[in-house]
């Protein structure tokens, strides 16, 4: 138990809380202004293509969905794992995952060809296909994480109760990122996919990128609302958060080497690694040194790790190298040409055996921010007419043992 | 369900497999935007042979690189056409040229969807728009379609398109529509008629002979006869789906 019972009040109504609903919600429009775009122009306005299938709307829509089951890790560690430092964020940590899930979400369905048959998606089913599984385990995610909230927000609820449902929704998690995961790596076609190992990297980079929205969100909204932070608190979570960022990058080395050792995917590793101009330099610079190595040197050096604002960039630059590797494992995967006759120079008016071009357009940029716009947006409206957010985060609070430094 | 023809057609299959076929008594209801239901008349169960693996078979070295009258041919009868775009202009079948890095050896073939056994598409399609008919021939449902292009990623042959822009002017026989996503159909309209794909009859037009169109389970067939008497190839053998257009002296 904590030391002190925690006490959960609303978001005040303040102008800038509105403020910043308000800037959420342009983006928003601006989101389904590049919808509706794209709807009445068809996919021609997008860099899209028939080389590149799936552009950055997709990158956004993976992110994002990828963060959500990883911005509950907060609650897991409190409930699953019994750490009582955790438990105070406990609703906050549920409430990201589920709003980052409908961001994720929003983005996939209007970047459909035919949106508008959203309801064929739901009622008509192959359920050979992991993205037929997806959408159960996507819908499963926000109504056992809604029970999970629910129940931690009622009185009276027998801690047994709690803990059943956060370890439901802790194994459900794991499940659904191994869902996304699989999207990938049950692709037989591609060179670049086809990889068990994208299953748990994803359920990896779930860890890194969900803690680093949590940090992000959960300090802007203490911080909006005047609340406390403790700077133990959030240096534990810092902490947590280079380990997470260890993970990716241990599963990235695994895909890579592997691929490495066998002669069939050098060609792919050469143009990922070396030779696909943005996509290597993405990968190398933003992906691995920005959005691991440096995180995880300011989270793990004794002075910058007790930092706030070290800590803070640090998340920023979790959240920019994720959005990089997803971009060069998504587009990296389709510019790749599929290999129709192994051995042979292969031309075709069909772009056969070059490698992808792909640029991103506007629309989709926007479409994209538009989905990161509502996750954030709904996260914020969620704070404000639910109690959810404790009224102080200070270390004393969380933590019994803490002693404050001398 | 109860006119099963096929030996090896599975429900899901017969339910759709005449949506393309230009059945005969068709009735159309739309429930909301973009939400049809369309019941075609029980005569186009019927069409299925009964057994049947429709298949091709394509001889390269008849295949001169010169020759595209199988694409021209395609793009006639099912109307999809270069619009400046080649990015995103949809193409059913395409010539693609090979050089053997060793030897120097050229050789031109024509590729189209590979009417797999066990099509990828067809497993990853979330709504099961993409199908497989009981006589092997691979569609897509155009109403089951959502657009998803998950098929497109999973396809090993890059035979798919997606429609990028508003289309106008389609054959009746050949559905297709922007935000979906379409492939060769091997002429399934034509099929179902007891006629050969337009492409194998251009390219018998052209005197190249090339190309051969045939039930590959029926040992009396031209098809199967040449397949059990000369060595024939696979695109992507490896990944064992067992394509129904094969491929001699590759």
């Amino acid at each position: 138990m904590a030391s002190k019972r925690t006490v959960y009040m609303e978001l005040k109504g303040t102008v800038s809380l509105y403020g910043i609903l308000g800037f959420f919600g342009l983006f928003i429009l601006a989101g389904l202004g590049a919808f509706w775009y794209m709807e009445v122009y068809g996919h021609i306005v997008s860099g899209m293509n028939n080389q590149i299938v799936w552009g950055l709307p997709h990158v956004f829509a993976i992110f994002l969905i990828v963060s959500a089951s990883g911005a509950l890790n907060v609650a897991s560690i409190g409930s699953v794992f019994g750490k009582t430092a955790y438990k105070p964020m406990s609703r906050m940590s549920g409430l990201l995952a589920i709003a980052l899930l409908i961001g994720g979400l929003a983005v996939l369905v209007l970047d459909l060809g035919r949106p508008e048959r959203i309801i064929v998606a739901m009622t008509a089913y192959n359920f050979k296909s992991i993205f037929a599984w997806n959408i159960f385990l996507y819908t499963g995610f926000m109504v056992i994480v809604g029970a999970y909230l629910y129940l931690q927000m009622s009185r009276g609820i027998k801690p047994i109760w709690l803990k059943a449902a956060g370890i439901t929704a802790f194994v459900w998690r794991l499940l659904l990122t191994t869902g996304t995961g699989s999207i990938f790596g049950w692709l037989i076609a591609r060179e670049a996919f086809d990889a068990a190992v994208l299953a748990p990297m994803f359920v990896a980079m779930s860890l890194s990128f969900g803690m680093a929205f949590f940090i992000l969100v959960s300090l802007g909204v203490n911080r909006l609302d005047g609340r406390e932070f403790g700077p133990a608190l959030l240096s534990r979570l810092g902490k947590l958060l280079g380990i997470f960022a260890a993970v990716v990058l241990y599963f990235v080395m695994i895909q890579h080497l592997t691929n490495l050792y066998a002669t069939e995917h050098h060609g792919v590793e050469r143009y990922i690694l070396l030779e696909g101009g943005i996509l290597t330099l993405l990968f190398w610079v933003a992906h691995v040194i920005i959005g691991n190595i440096v995180p995880m040197a300011l989270v793990f050096h004794p002075k910058t790790g007790k930092n706030r604002t070290a800590i803070v960039l640090a998340s920023v630059l979790v959240i920019l190298g994720g959005i990089a590797q997803i971009y060069v494992i998504l587009i990296g995967g389709q510019a790749y040409p599929l290999m129709l006759f192994p051995g042979y120079e292969v031309q075709s008016t069909f772009f056969d055996g070059t490698f992808g071009e792909y640029t991103p357009s506007l629309p989709e940029l926007l479409l994209g921010l538009g989905g990161v716009a509502i996750a954030l947006a709904a996260t914020i409206v969620g704070m404000k007419v639910l109690k959810i957010v404790p009224t102080t985060l200070a270390d004393s609070a969380v933590d019994p043992h803490h002693r404050e430094a001398a | 369900m109860t006119e099963l023809t096929t030996t090896k057609a599975d429900p899901v299959s017969v339910s759709r497999r005449t949506f393309i076929g230009g059945a005969a008594a068709v009735a159309t209801v739309t429930l909301a935007p973009g939400i049809t239901v369309v019941a075609y008349g029980s005569d186009g169960e019927d069409k299925l042979v009964k057994g049947a693996r429709w298949g091709l078979l394509i001889d390269v070295n008849k295949c001169p690189q010169s020759c595209n009258a199988c694409v021209t041919a395609c793009s006639n009868e099912h109307g999809w056409e270069d619009t400046g775009n080649p990015l995103t202009d949809a193409q059913w079948i395409r010539k693609v040229d090979i050089k053997d890095m060793k030897t120097g050896l050229e050789q031109s073939l024509p590729v189209m969807c590979q009417h797999c056994e066990t099509p990828p598409c067809a497993d990853v399609c979330p709504t099961g728009a993409s199908f497989r008919r009981g006589d092997g021939i691979v569609l897509v449902d155009k109403h089951l379609c959502i657009g998803c292009r998950y098929c497109m990623m999973a396809c090993p042959y890059q035979a798919r398109s997606f429609i990028h822009e508003p289309l106008t002017g389609q054959k009746p026989y050949s559905p297709r529509g922007k935000g979906t996503v379409e492939s060769c159909t091997l002429c399934v309209h034509r099929v179902d008629v007891g006629r050969i794909p337009a492409c194998v009859e251009a390219c018998d037009g052209t005197g190249n002979g090339a190309m051969i169109f045939g039930n590959m389970n029926d040992p009396e067939s031209e098809i199967a006869k040449r397949i059990a008497q000369y060595p024939s190839t696979q695109i992507r053998a490896d990944l064992g789906l067992d394509p129904g257009v094969r491929y001699t002296n590759l």
